[in-house]
C-alpha cells in the first residue's frame, strides 16, 4: 500500500550526475514535457522510494548558480518560485561533485537559503579520492545541517540508503547560510510585505530577476518591484558580486572543517597528455574529422538495413490493407494518405537513432566539450560560437532535434544564427532525392581510380549545404547586431567511460522527440496533400478516368498498366496536378515542368516523398528506384524532343533540393523555438530564394 | 614608489601553458559574476593546462577543476605579481 506521496525535484551543476541518478530512480518511466512559457524540456518521472512511499521525480536543468546564464538555467529559479504548480517539489535533492567540492556548493547554499528541505546526494568520492581528497561526510554533514548521502551514480551504489534517508524524513528548512537582508535590507523587507512572500532570499532574488521570464510574477508585480528597486537604488550586479564572494567565504570555512587534501602540490593531470593530443593544431582536427567520417559512414551503412524493413513493412501492411478492405476513398485515405505519412515519419527513426547514438557517446565521454573548444574561433567568424557544434552535426540526420539543441547556446545572436543555417545542413530527407537524380546523370565511374564519380557528387552536395551555412552565418553575424556579451566560460568536464544507460535513454528521446514534433506534421501534411492529389474538379477527374481508359483499349494495354496510367491522368486532373501547372510559368526558367512542380509541392510534407510523387507522376505503380529512375531517364521534352532529365535539369533540382526549406516540420519548431513568426518566415524566404537562384544560374550554365 | 598603472600587471591571457599564478582582481564587471560563480575568486590559485590553436579559447585549472575561457575573456582576469 502507498500511503504517501511525494515530489521531489533534482537540482545540481551540470555534470555532477544529477541526470545518471534520475535515470536510476526513474529508468524508462520518464516523460518530457514543457515548462510554461518557454521551450524548455521538463524531463518527469515516477520512482518507488519504498513499499510505503513513491514519488513524483523532476529533473531540473543543471546550473550553477541561481543567477541564469541560459534559457536552461533560467527555468530553475522559476519553477522553484512557482508554489501554484502543482509539482513543486516538497523536497530537493541536490547532486554534488565531491571532486569538486567548493563550486558545487555554492548552488547548495542558495537552494537552501530558499527554504527548501534539501538532501545532498554526494557523488564522484571516487573520483575525489584518486585526486587526493579526502572528505569527513560526517563532519560536512553536521556543518551544512542537511543530510549527506554518498552515492555513485554511475553504478547506483548508495541510492538504497539515499531513499531511506528520503522515507526516514528529512531536514526541515533551516537557517539560512546568508542573510539576505544584510545585502539589501530594505528591497528584500518592501518586497516581502508587497508580495507576501515569507522567504527573505526569495525576494531577493526577485528583486534582481523579475525583468526575465518569470511566469509566477504578474504585470503589476513585476512593476512593483521595479519600483521599490528604483526607491532604493539597487545595485544588481554589485550585489550579485557580493553575495556570490560571501557565499564562498563561507563555504571556505565549512570545507576547512571538512576536508583534508592530501597531495598538497597537486602533479599534473594525466588527461592533461589526452587533452594536449585531441586539441592540437594538427591532431584536434584531424581526430574530428576522423570521428565525423566514421559517424557519416556508420549513418549510410548500418541504418540501410533497418530502413529496407521498415519500407518493406509499410509496403506489405498497405497491399494487405488494400487487399482486405473494400476498395473505397475511406481504404485509400488510410493505405494511401496516413499510413504512407506514417511511413514517411518512421524511415528516418533508424538515421536519427544512430546519429544520436554517437552524439550522445561523445558527449557522455567528455569529447564532444573539446571539440567544442577548438571550434569555438572557427565558429565565432560565423556568427555561431563552439556550442553551435552539436546542432550543426546533428543537422546531419534531422533539422528538427538540431534546432531544439540550440538551447543550450546561451548568446541570443549566436543562438538565432544556429537556429536559422541548420536546415541548410543536408538532413537524412535530401539522400533519397540526391541518389535517385545522381544516378540518373552521373556515370558510374571511378576518378583516380580509386574514387566513385556518383559517391563525390553526393559529398559535393553535402560540402555545398554546409558552405551555403558558413557562409549565411558570416553574413549574418554582419547584419544582427548583439544584444548581450557572448561568453565561452565554461566547464571541461573529465574524461569519462559513457554510462550506456544514459546513452540508450537519450537515444529513446531523441527519437521520441523527432517522431512526436516532427512526425505529427509530416502525417498531417501527407493527408492533406492525399486529399490534394486525389481529388479535383469534378469534370476534370472523370475525363482522366475516361481519357486513360481511351488510351489504353486503343494501344491494348494489361489491367495493370492501365491501373497506373488512370492514376497518373488523375493525379494530373487533381487539385495538385492544377497546383503544379499553375506555378509552372514560375519554375519554368529552372528548367521544371509541372510534374515536377507537383513533386515539389508534395516535398513540403518531407522532401522523399519526392520519389513518391514521381513514380505516381510517370505511372510506374512502385517505389522501386531502379524502375524510377528509368522511367525517368526514358522521358522526353515535349519542346525540344531531347531527353527530359538532362545534366541541367538533374543539377538544377539537385540544387534546389540543397537550398530549399521543404519542411514544414523545421518551419513549425522554429516557430516554436523562436517565439514568433519572424524567423520561420525569414528563413524560409531565404532559403527559397537562395534555391530558386541557385538552381537558375546551375541551369543556365549547365543547358 | 608604487606607481604602475594597472595595465601593466599581468592578466592570465599573458600566461604560458603550465604556468600558475594567483587571481588578483576581475575587470569586467558583467563577466566577473560569472567567473567568481564558476570559481575564479580573487585570490584562488590558476594554472594554464593547455590552448586551443590559433589564439583560441584557453584552458585553465581553477578551484579542482577545468574550465575553458576565451583570451578576451582571460585577459579579464588580473594576476598578482
Amino acid at each position: 500500500m502507498v500511503e504517501k506521496f511525494l515530489k521531489i525535484a533534482l537540482v545540481g551543476n551540470p555534470n555532477s550526475g544529477k541526470s545518471s541518478l534520475f535515470n536510476h530512480f526513474t529508468g524508462l518511466n520518464q516523460k518530457i514535457g514543457n515548462f510554461p512559457g518557454v521551450t524548455v524540456d521538463k524531463k518527469t518521472g515516477s520512482a518507488i522510494i519504498s513499499a510505503h512511499v513513491k514519488a513524483d521525480i523532476i529533473d531540473l536543468p543543471g546550473t550553477y548558480s541561481l543567477y541564469p546564464k541560459s534559457l536552461d538555467e533560467q527555468v530553475v529559479l522559476d519553477f522553484l518560485n512557482n508554489t501554484i504548480d502543482p509539482s513543486h517539489p516538497d523536497l530537493i535533492i541536490i547532486t554534488i561533485d565531491a571532486s569538486n567540492l567548493k563550486r558545487n556548493l555554492l548552488l547548495f547554499t542558495q537552494v537552501v537559503d530558499l527554504g527548501f528541505p534539501v538532501i545532498l546526494a554526494l557523488n564522484m568520492l571516487d573520483v575525489a579520492v584518486k585526486s587526493g581528497i579526502k572528505i569527513n561526510v560526517e563532519q560536512l554533514s553536521k556543518e551544512l545541517k542537511v543530510p549527506v548521502v554518498p552515492i555513485n551514480a554511475r553504478n547506483g551504489a548508495g541510492i538504497t540508503n539515499l531513499k531511506e534517508i528520503i522515507v526516514q524524513g528529512y531536514a526541515e528548512a533551516q537557517q539560512p547560510f546568508l542573510k539576505a537582508t544584510d545585502l539589501a535590507p530594505q528591497v528584500v523587507k518592501e518586497l516581502k510585505e508587497k508580495l507576501k512572500l515569507t522567504n527573505d532570499y526569495l525576494a531577493l532574488l526577485l528583486a534582481h530577476q523579475y525583468r526575465k521570464n518569470i511566469q509566477s510574477l504578474s504585470v503589476v508585480q513585476k512593476a512593483a518591484i521595479a519600483e521599490i528597486n528604483k526607491q532604493y537604488n539597487f545595485q544588481s550586479v554589485v550585489l550579485q558580486i557580493q553575495e556570490t564572494t560571501a557565499r564562498y567565504e563561507i563555504i571556505e570555512t565549512i570545507i576547512k572543517k571538512c576536508v583534508t587534501n592530501l597531495h598538497a602540490t597537486t602533479t599534473e593531470k594525466i588527461s592533461y597528455k589526452i587533452d594536449r593530443v585531441l586539441t592540437h593544431p594538427i591532431w584536434g582536427y584531424g581526430i574530428f574529422f576522423g570521428v565525423l567520417f566514421v559517424i557519416f559512414q556508420s549513418i549510410f551503412a548500418w541504418a540501410a538495413i533497418p530502413m529496407d524493413w521498415i519500407d518493406g513493412g509499410i509496403a506489405l501492411l498497405n497491399a494487405t490493407l488494400k487487399d482486405i478492405l473494400p476498395i473505397s476513398k475511406l481504404t485509400d485515405l488510410l493505405t494511401d494518405g496516413l499510413i504512407a505519412g506514417l511511413g514517411g515519419v518512421l524511415i528516418f527513426i533508424p538515421q536519427i537513432a544512430i546519429l544520436f547514438l554517437f552524439i550522445a557517446i561523445l558527449e557522455e565521454s567528455g569529447y564532444m566539450s573539446r571539440v567544442m573548444f577548438i571550434m569555438d574561433k572557427f565558429m565565432r567568424k560565423f556568427g555561431m560560437n563552439g556550442r553551435s557544434v552539436v546542432p550543426l552535426i546533428s543537422g546531419v540526420a534531422c533539422a528538427v532535434p538540431a534546432i531544439m539543441a540550440t538551447r543550450s547556446i546561451d548568446n541570443w545572436k549566436n543562438r538565432i544564427i544556429t537556429i536559422f543555417v541548420t536546415p541548410l545542413m543536408s538532413c537524412s530527407a535530401r539522400i533519397p532525392v540526391f541518389t535517385i537524380l545522381i544516378a540518373l546523370v552521373v556515370p558510374e565511374q571511378k576518378v583516380l581510380g580509386v574514387l566513385n564519380l556518383q559517391g563525390l557528387t553526393l559529398m559535393g552536395l553535402y560540402f555545398l549545404g554546409f558552405a551555403a551555412a558558413v557562409v549565411t552565418g558570416a553574413a549574418m553575424n554582419l547584419i544582427l547586431k548583439n544584444k548581450q556579451k557572448s561568453y565561452f566560460i565554461m566547464e571541461l568536464p573529465s574524461y569519462k567511460m559513457p554510462r550506456w544507460k544514459n546513452v540508450g535513454l537519450a537515444i529513446v528521446e531523441k527519437v521520441k522527440t523527432f517522431v512526436f514534433e516532427a512526425g505529427k506534421v509530416i502525417v498531417a501534411i501527407s493527408i492533406v496533400l492525399w486529399v490534394l492529389a486525389s481529388y479535383g474538379p469534378s469534370d476534370s477527374m472523370t475525363q482522366a478516368t475516361y481519357s486513360a481508359a481511351e488510351y489504353a483499349e486503343v494501344h491494348g494495354l494489361t489491367a495493370t498498366e492501365t491501373g497506373n496510367l488512370e492514376a497518373s491522368r488523375k493525379l494530373e486532373a487533381s487539385y495538385a496536378g492544377h497546383f503544379g501547372k499553375m506555378i509552372e510559368p514560375a519554375i519554368r526558367p529552372l528548367g521544371f515542368d509541372w510534374k515536377i512542380g507537383i513533386a515539389l509541392i508534395t516535398s513540403f510534407a518531407a522532401r522523399e516523398v519526392f520519389i513518391g510523387t514521381m513514380s505516381t507522376i510517370y505511372s510506374v505503380g512502385s517505389d522501386e528506384p531502379n524502375t524510377i529512375r528509368e522511367k525517368m531517364k526514358n522521358e522526353i521534352d515535349v519542346t525540344t524532343g531531347k531527353p527530359m532529365y538532362s545534366l541541367a535539369l538533374a543539377f538544377s533540382l539537385l540544387i534546389f533540393y540543397v537550398f530549399a526549406m521543404q519542411c514544414m516540420s523545421t518551419v513549425a519548431v522554429v516557430y516554436r523555438e523562436t517565439q514568433g513568426w519572424k524567423w520561420p518566415l525569414i528563413q524560409f524566404a531565404y532559403m527559397t530564394l537562395l534555391a530558386y537562384a541557385g538552381s537558375y544560374f546551375t541551369y543556365e550554365l549547365l543547358k | 614608489m608604487d606607481t604602475a598603472p594597472i595595465q601593466i600587471q599581468k592578466n592570465l591571457a599573458q600566461l604560458a601553458i603550465g604556468q600558475k599564478a594567483t587571481i588578483c582582481c576581475l575587470q569586467d564587471e558583467e563577466m566577473s559574476l560569472k567567473l567568481i560563480e564558476m570559481g575564479c575568486l580573487p585570490g584562488s590559485e590558476v594554472q594554464v593546462a593547455y590552448k586551443a590553436p590559433w589564439n583560441g579559447p584557453i584552458c585553465i585549472e581553477v578551484c579542482g577543476y577545468n574550465l575553458s575561457l576565451r583570451m578576451d575573456e582571460a585577459a579579464t582576469i588580473l594576476l598578482k605579481n
